[in-house]
């Protein structure tokens, strides 16, 4: 996957709580088998009227925040189904950051398997970046540094788990750093258990 | 220490400790569908990678299939290639699949258990959020995203973090004409759509036990629902009676040697838990939702809640999107929700005691003028069983569509789907904008409910039809 290091960006406010996987991308769109170029079906419902004009007044349909990198959105966010399409989707459309006071656990791990950046942060920081989000400032998000960086230069931690913040620095994938730290490990457990369970494996 | 099921589950099945809390947690078995797993195979392939252990997967193409004309192929040409690329990959993997025409074929979490795929004391995945639902055998099951599918098919593990426990203890017995879905939606309610993030459910107290497998199944399903990835129930005589003969279920001395391990797992008398909750199932009416978040739950003698009375601006401003949405106004008694579009099926409510409770209500009456009814088996073996006892006879007399297996108006990928605006007392587990439907509004209720509200043309208390009220 892409590394994620650093990221300035402006910030897209939307304040919405409980934004499920099927707003981020429907289900009507699920039979697509591929994983890149789903960007055009991200929100869909949300930017677009049954005739696929544009809603004017959604977030990611306005100047500037369309060009948005970050996302400060409600509690909840990703709540619901585990399709990976919702991060899939929000990469293609160009959003690698979501920030939000909480996020649907699914989502979440999907999103670092993605180098995409869930940041969990308090209420006050929350409303406080939803300010700057509004007036379109630009946020400084860097993984390398641990902080996000607001316009005055003020800093707010990033907080993460460390193997989680190696792997998205370092673009690794998941799968091969599994079998290329733990082979052995896993080798020795379905012995063990062979010998425990043998009703398991016949 | 005395250890809950929970814990022991996740201690049985850490293959090792990594650094900053996150554990490598072997994963004994994987259900597969047709829409998390293309992206795992062609990850897989990419990375020229073999499946670890072939055996441990089952495939079943569930989500995008029609639920009529099974006698023909797929018509949408993207839903048939999806379904075909399933059964291409099982056989390039060597896994063991699962096909339309045969009749083992349901919805992933109906036909797990059914078959004996779901055990207790296992860990079990798919790439589908309400996994949670095998977890009403004390298996630790849980949904992930197709990354993690790969991951699982490629290492049998998965990294993951230790959640905290929650125990919900409902005491008392259900009053008559309600169910298990009653329990759920009350629970999600009270813990509220994100109240459970990072949280493993153990579902317990008499009213839990007094449930059947299908019951318990209903519970679990819905966990994610209150955000827990992972819902629980202590494995006992009624598990064991249930599994014991299933096709992939232990025999003979592994039976007796498994049911014995079976034994160890429930929660400890004296184990603490992170949090608890009570529900005192004795005062539960009949549960049904009233907006976008399957949180949004009144009983259905309540009426539409005002966002006026709401405890702070941010649940005023999630109710208000909601009425919008619903269509609907503050202080409307529920009964008066006028339904065109019922349907009863799911992961959730498309097992046979589900289909046994709908028929009590149904027998005997017809379904109101203006509204168009499914009701969709969770698998080929509830419809047969359910044909065998006649209830297709008395849905259909009642003016309901008997459909084939699958997935269906729970998450409107195949061509059962609801125009803008339609309105549909539904048995499924999500009534999030668009679930059934883009501008489709969506009732979450229970399976004697949803037939009681086809019979009224609005949104009806079963307990009248039931002859329990």
């Amino acid at each position: 996957m892409e590394p994620f290091i650093r990221l300035s960006s402006i910030a897209a406010p939307w304040n919405e709580a409980d934004i499920d996987t099927d707003i981020i991308y429907p289900a009507r769109f699920l039979t697509i088998t591929e994983k890149k170029g789903l960007g055009r079906y991200a929100f869909h419902d949300r930017r677009f009227d049954g005739e696929g004009r544009e809603f004017e007044d959604f977030i990611l349909n306005r100047a500037p925040w369309r060009q948005a990198g970050i996302l400060v959105a409600g509690p909840n966010f990703g709540c619901g189904s585990s399709r990976e399409q919702a991060p899939w989707s929000m990469l293609d459309l160009g959003i690698r950051c979501i920030i939000a006071p909480s996020f649907g656990e699914i989502f979440r791990g999907n999103c670092y398997r993605n180098g995409m950046l869930p940041v969990t942060v308090d209420e006050a920081t929350h409303a406080t970046l939803l300010a700057d989000a509004a007036a379109g400032a630009v946020l400084d998000v860097d993984l390398e540094a641990g902080t996000i960086t607001r316009p005055d230069g003020s800093k707010i931690a990033i907080i993460i788990d460390p193997q989680k913040r190696d792997a998205l620095l370092n673009g690794w994938d998941e799968v091969m750093t599994i079998l290329n730290r733990q082979g052995d490990a896993i080798n020795r457990y379905e012995t063990e258990r062979r010998q425990r369970f043998p009703w398991l494996a016949r | 220490m005395p250890a809950t099921l929970y814990e022991k589950l996740w201690n049985n099945h850490v293959v090792a400790e990594e650094e900053g809390g996150i554990s490598l947690l072997y994963i004994d078995r994987q259900m597969l569908h047709e829409v998390s797993s293309p992206q795992a195979f062609a990850g897989l392939r990419e990375k020229g990678l073999r499946v670890r252990n072939p055996g441990a997967h089952l495939a079943v193409a569930d989500h995008s299939v029609p639920t009529r004309n099974r006698d023909k192929p797929i018509a949408d040409p993207q839903a048939r290639a999806q379904v075909e690329l399933l059964a291409r990959n099982a056989r390039e993997f060597g896994l063991d699949m699962i096909g339309l025409d045969d009749p083992r074929q349901g919805i992933v979490h109906v036909t797990g258990p059914e078959q004996g795929f779901t055990l207790p004391g296992l860990t079990l995945v798919c790439g589908d959020s309400h996994t949670a639902t095998h977890g009403a055998f004390g298996a630790l099951a849980f949904g992930i995203g197709s990354g993690e599918c790969e991951s699982v098919l490629a290492t049998q593990t998965l990294r993951m973090t230790k959640a905290k426990t929650l125990r919900v203890n409902v005491l008392g017995d259900l009053p008559p004409g309600t169910g298990p879905k009653d329990i759920i939606l009350a629970v999600v309610a009270k813990l509220g759509s994100n109240g459970a993030i990072g949280h493993a459910i153990e579902y317990a107290g008499p009213a839990i036990r007094a449930l059947s497998m299908e019951g318990r199944m209903t519970l679990c399903n819905m966990s994610i629902e209150a955000g827990s990835r992972t819902g629980l129930v202590a494995p006992d005589e009624v598990t064991f009676a249930w599994l014991k003969g299933r096709p992939l279920a232990p025999q003979g001395a592994d039976w007796d040697e498994s049911v014995r391990y079976w034994r160890t797992l429930p929660t400890e008398a004296g184990a603490s838990f992170d949090r608890e909750i009570e529900i005192d199932a004795t005062r539960l009416a009949p549960q049904v939702s009233w907006g976008t978040s399957p949180d949004q739950v009144v009983p259905v003698t309540g009426r539409v809640p005002d966002p006026a009375g709401a405890t702070d601006p941010e649940a005023a401003a999630k109710m208000t999107k909601a009425l919008a949405y619903m269509g609907l106004t503050p202080g409307l008694p529920i009964q008066e929700i006028i339904v065109g579009h019922v349907f009863i099926g799911s992961c959730t409510n498309g097992r046979i005691e589900d289909l046994r409770v709908a028929a009590r209500v149904l027998k005997g009456r017809r379904i109101a003028d203006g509204v168009s009814a499914l009701a969709v088996p969770g698998s080929q073996a509830v419809k047969k069983q359910a044909e065998a006892e006649g209830l297709d006879v008395i849905f259909q007399q009642a003016g309901f569509e008997w459909r084939e297996p699958g997935c269906s108006l729970c998450v409107a990928m195949n061509d059962d789907r609801l125009p803008p605006g339609a309105r549909c007392a539904s048995t499924s587990n999500r009534n999030f904008e668009g679930r059934q439907g883009q501008g489709a509004r969506t009732h979450l209720m229970g399976p004697a409910m949803a037939a009681a509200s086809a019979v009224a043309g609005h949104i009806a208390d079963p307990r009248d039809y039931l002859g329990e009220a």
